[in-house]
């Protein structure tokens, strides 16, 4: 039906694509402690040695965790399955507060201490109305 | 088995289209415009800065679906050297690329006041710069590159190259821990934005697409009075 040419470069496209979604996959695979943006809780558990260069630990600030004395601030991040208790000296984002995602930049103190530099808030995807939000917290 | 058009007839179609289009967009934009800032309620968590959302998100979603035209049009005109093909492509890259960037702007704008930082090196985000890189890679081939056949030949394999990227970016919210969050908007499952949101957001996509759809026939009545000038009669 088509000639011997389109044939080569359907098969020359095959061979290009292929060989180009195998490296990269490779590539990542071999390179993901560096795509994750960061740990969680349990994965700071699991880490053979405590690393000494900054990292990243992500959670849920956990529920009557936040303590601030004199412009320091206590809180601990879950993963509801392990937790990591977090210190820090400077200004938090808007949305940072309890029971929302965060994600704390800085140092390990151990595999339980975490000394933040720098504290991102991470929105979720539950994108609602406050009406919204306030039946369904009257509901349960 | 593509059928080639003769370029006067392409060209008063693609004229005669031009203001229909327009007077489409202007409608949509105006009405999603007053959905998404006026109309459409606050965020519980964000409150207003959730109406950027409304810019983002459709820019991004229109980007995406660009460059994946564009991949696949290049692959058809690869194995069947239609030269119709390159051209369409090459008429749709230039909008393709400013909503790109407005997707990674308005990102940066939100990514401000709600994660309290511009910035993050983590996988959506740089796989999205790594996009708009494409972007800009295969619009300024077309310019470096003077020969004929060598330019359709080079702009074709960069896209179908940059479509590898195209799953990276949709699927690196759940690959990896990333600090940007997942989709809100699902196909499979519940979507988990409210509906008043979706609205605007819908209206909004179908504005941008529009507009892209605009430009193009622009663009390509711009390749086709270029072609008439050299006094060619066929594509």
């Amino acid at each position: 039906m088509y000639g011997k040419k389109v044939k080569l470069r359907v098969l020359f496209l095959f061979l290009l694509l292929s060989a180009i979604v195998l490296t990269v996959f490779l590539v990542l695979k071999s390179l993901e402690e560096n795509v994750v943006y960061f740990l969680s809780p349990t994965e700071v558990k699991a880490l053979n040695e405590i690393k000494k260069e900054k990292i990243r630990v992500g959670g849920m600030v956990k529920k009557n965790s936040i303590k601030i004395n004199d412009k320091i601030i206590n809180f601990v991040i879950t993963d509801f399955k392990n937790e990591i208790i977090v210190r820090y000296d400077g200004l938090v984002p808007n949305l940072f507060q309890e029971e929302k995602g965060v994600v704390a930049e800085g140092f390990l103190d151990g595999k339980n201490f975490f000394r933040a530099s720098k504290i991102l808030a991470k929105h979720d995807e539950n994108y609602m109305p406050p009406e919204v939000k306030e039946a369904l917290e009257a509901t349960n | 088995m593509f059928k080639i058009f003769g370029v006067n007839k392409m060209f008063s179609i693609t004229y005669r289209f031009q203001k229909y289009v327009f007077f489409l967009f202007v409608v949509f934009l105006s009405v999603g415009l007053v959905e998404a800032l006026l109309l459409s309620p606050p965020d519980y968590l964000q409150s207003d800065s959730v109406r950027i959302m409304y810019v983002h998100v459709p820019s991004a979603w229109v980007s995406l679906g660009i460059f994946s035209t564009i991949a696949f049009l290049s692959i058809g005109n690869f194995i069947f050297k239609n030269k119709n093909f390159s051209l369409i492509a090459k008429s749709l890259a230039p909008s393709g690329l400013v909503f790109n960037i407005i997707a990674l702007v308005t990102g940066a704008i939100w990514g401000k006041p709600t994660w309290g930082t511009f910035w993050a090196w983590d996988a959506r985000i740089t796989s999205m710069l790594i996009l708009a890189l494409f972007y800009g890679m295969y619009i300024l081939s077309w310019k470096i590159f003077e020969d004929k056949l060598q330019v359709t030949k080079i702009t074709s394999i960069i896209a179908i190259i940059g479509l590898v990227n195209v799953p990276i970016i949709k699927f690196s919210v759940e690959w990896w821990t990333t600090l940007h969050q997942p989709s809100s908007v699902k196909i499979l499952s519940d979507s988990t934005i409210h509906s008043s949101m979706i609205l605007p957001l819908f209206l909004m996509t179908a504005a941008f697409v529009l507009f892209s759809l605009l430009i193009f026939l622009m663009k390509y009545n711009t390749e086709l009075i270029k072609i008439k000038n050299k006094g060619l009669e066929r594509l």
